[in-house]
């Protein structure tokens, strides 16, 4: 085991300062926020770090006030690599993910995401490099990896024809409960994720977050340790995506590690202690959110400007330039102060900016301060340049 | 073994609530047999009478059908994540195709039983003896099986439950070409040669042979031993493909 050997990917930055529009709860006055807290809470909060073994699960093994760090990582992964053919889908991947922490593995469609977690929870064999996931490794102790965890696809794994409390029964009895165990454990789970109402419904006729719901549910029957979630509120409202993500803290909270993929910087932002961005099958970034967000501004202050000379003078400053339309794009962090104080700066004549909108920083404005190349060609040319690299090398 | 259990459990239900298919699996066989009694069977000359002749046709007939919608079943499964999902949960490829086997040969007990109710009120009159009967049914049982494990293993093959659903129709005609609904000697010669060792003829000689109380030869061994090559060739093959579509 490589005690350093997370840290690897991208300029090491020091941890930004706290900011001022983290949305997130308030940091408890006994959890200080440095830079140099120790490595295994990378990014503490309140409720997160349970006291003791004695929390309410109890199953995360080593953790306890002494120990300081857990000895093993609930995911490790080195130098994965994985072709279909001719196309190379990941490119030697890095991961490290600590026990007791949500992960998350940030990217677009095709990057990756969803090979990397097959290949995580043994559904596909890598072609090279190594993984151990809650301390086995995926190859050799496949079995003993597939108790310890679970998987939430991205395709919805509940029977349609079977009501909810039936595939939740189901599940539990294939995981080894006995028949009264699945029915209570079922009922159980129903209540917590509000589905009791609709148990005896077949699933067919679940909304799309509701149906969401009983897929993680169905996936939590075995009381996982590590609990894998591919693109989980990918298609939802916004609504449904919120109480999802409250599912996904109380996991935290109870003490199992969550590593899930998104497409969404602020889901990244809302749940992960910590994030890597991967890109054509590479890790491009890895960090806290408060690493990533020193380097990628969480909004964009979009102007339009009065003149063709006040925009060619901000030009620089911009990560978005559409000439035709006179519109530049400035990193802000959003909030009323800053985007004050940037137009003030940028306009202090208070005649050069004609409009102005605020957007959510997306996943492209990530990707084009992240790898510092457009992002739509980036991503396709990246992967292609990339593959023919490797096939030149083979 | 509680896992293939379980899974047959699921297998059951969904067959249950998949109303078309329970539809069409019943009915399809029973209008079948009215047809050929009642609109063919006057003009089709067998030296019994033709419901006699027909019954175990149609029984077999129904049995291949509906053992062969597995495949449409499989196939479903494959597309979704729930496979993924049992994987996760270390059931390998066999409890789960199993317990779709074994629903499928539970679907076809009952289609079975309403074809022979049906066949009685419209005057088919067997003559077997109690140990006819239970061969009869063994060997019935033996094939839906092994056309059970075949079937799964084309599901495997399919890309799409519409591709997986062509096998249904191959199973729906094998019966033609064979002793089913007319005797083999009114096929043209060239015909004669498949239609007399296709292994639905073995299956449908035994079943006539036994449930009207005949000599039958060694065609339950020949049906038996077709039903054994076909349940190796499903398993092996659904096994291997069930492998190779998980890699």
């Amino acid at each position: 085991m490589k005690p350093s050997a997370h840290e690897p990917h991208g300029p090491r930055k020091p941890q930004a300062p706290q900011e001022p529009h983290d949305h997130r709860e308030p940091h408890t006055p006994d959890e200080p926020h440095t830079p140099d807290e120790p490595r295994h809470a990378p990014h503490p909060r309140p409720g997160r770090r349970r006291p003791g073994p004695s929390g309410p699960s109890g199953r995360s093994g080593p953790s306890g006030p002494g120990s300081g760090r857990h000895p093993i990582p609930a995911i490790e992964a080195t130098a994965l690599q994985k072709s279909y053919g001719d196309v190379r889908v990941l490119g030697g991947v890095d991961l490290r993910v600590e026990r007791g922490t949500v992960f998350s593995l940030l990217g677009p469609n095709g990057a990756g995401k969803t090979t990397t977690i097959r290949i995580l929870t043994t559904l596909t064999g890598a072609d090279a490099g190594t993984a151990r996931v809650a301390g086995h490794d995926v190859v050799a102790e496949r079995s003993a990896v597939r108790r310890a965890i679970s998987l939430t696809g991205q395709f919805a794994a509940v029977d349609e024809m079977q009501t909810g409390e039936e595939n939740l029964r189901m599940m539990a009895r294939l995981s080894g409960a006995s028949r009264a165990a699945a029915r209570s454990r079922a009922a159980e789970l129903l209540e917590r994720f509000d589905l009791t109402a609709a148990a005896r419904r077949p699933a067919r006729t679940y909304s799309g977050g509701m149906r969401r719901r009983l897929d993680l549910a169905a996936g939590l029957v075995g009381n996982p340790e590590v609990i894998f979630l591919d693109e989980p509120t990918t298609g939802l409202d916004p609504r449904s995506r919120q109480q999802l993500w409250e599912v996904v803290r109380e996991l935290s909270t109870d003490g199992a590690t969550v590593f899930l993929t998104t497409q969404y910087l602020e889901e990244a932002d809302q749940l992960a202690d910590r994030i890597a961005v991967i890109d054509g099958g590479r890790i491009v970034a890895e960090g806290t959110s408060h690493d990533l967000k020193s380097r990628v501004a969480g909004h964009r202050l979009d102007l339009v400007l009065s003149s063709r000379a006040a925009y060619e003078r901000l030009a620089a400053r911009a990560v978005l330039s559409i000439p035709e339309t006179l519109t530049l794009g400035v990193p802000t962090d959003g909030t009323a102060v800053h985007v004050r104080a940037l137009l003030d700066e940028l306009d202090p004549g208070r005649g050069d900016v004609a409009r102005f909108s605020l957007h959510t920083a997306t996943l492209d404005d990530v990707f084009l301060t992240l790898t510092r190349t457009p992002p739509r060609t980036a991503t396709s040319s990246a992967v292609s340049t990339e593959s023919t690299e490797e096939a030149t090398r083979v | 073994m509680s896992d293939a259990l379980t899974l047959t459990g699921r297998a059951l239900r969904l067959s249950r609530r998949n109303v078309d298919a329970v539809i069409t699996s019943l009915m399809l066989p029973v209008m079948l047999m009215l047809i050929f009694v009642y609109f063919f069977g006057g003009a089709i000359e067998t030296g019994t009478a033709y419901v006699t002749y027909v019954v175990p046709g149609v029984l077999l007939l129904c049995a291949g059908f509906g053992a062969s919608t597995t495949a449409v079943t499989v196939s479903e499964d494959m597309k979704g994540g729930i496979i993924d999902r049992f994987r996760s949960l270390d059931i390998g490829g066999l409890p789960i195709l199993t317990g779709h086997a074994a629903a499928s040969t539970a679907r076809n007990l009952v289609s079975t039983a309403l074809v022979l109710g049906v066949a009685f009120a419209i005057g088919f009159r067997p003559s077997a003896s109690p140990a006819g009967w239970l061969a009869a049914a063994g060997i019935l049982l033996a094939f839906v099986i092994a056309v059970s494990w075949l079937s799964a293993a084309i599901g495997l093959l399919a890309k799409t439950p519409e591709a997986a659903g062509g096998f249904t129709f191959f199973m729906m005609f094998l019966p033609y070409p064979s002793s089913a609904f007319v005797p083999i000697e009114t096929m043209p010669d060239w015909l004669h040669g498949f239609a007399e060792h296709q292994p639905v003829t073995s299956v449908i000689e035994s079943l006539r042979g036994l449930l009207l109380g005949r000599p039958v030869g060694d065609s339950p061994w020949i049906a038996l031993l077709w039903c054994a090559g076909l349940l190796a060739v499903g398993l092996v093959g659904a096994s291997s493909l069930f492998r190779w579509r998980t890699r």
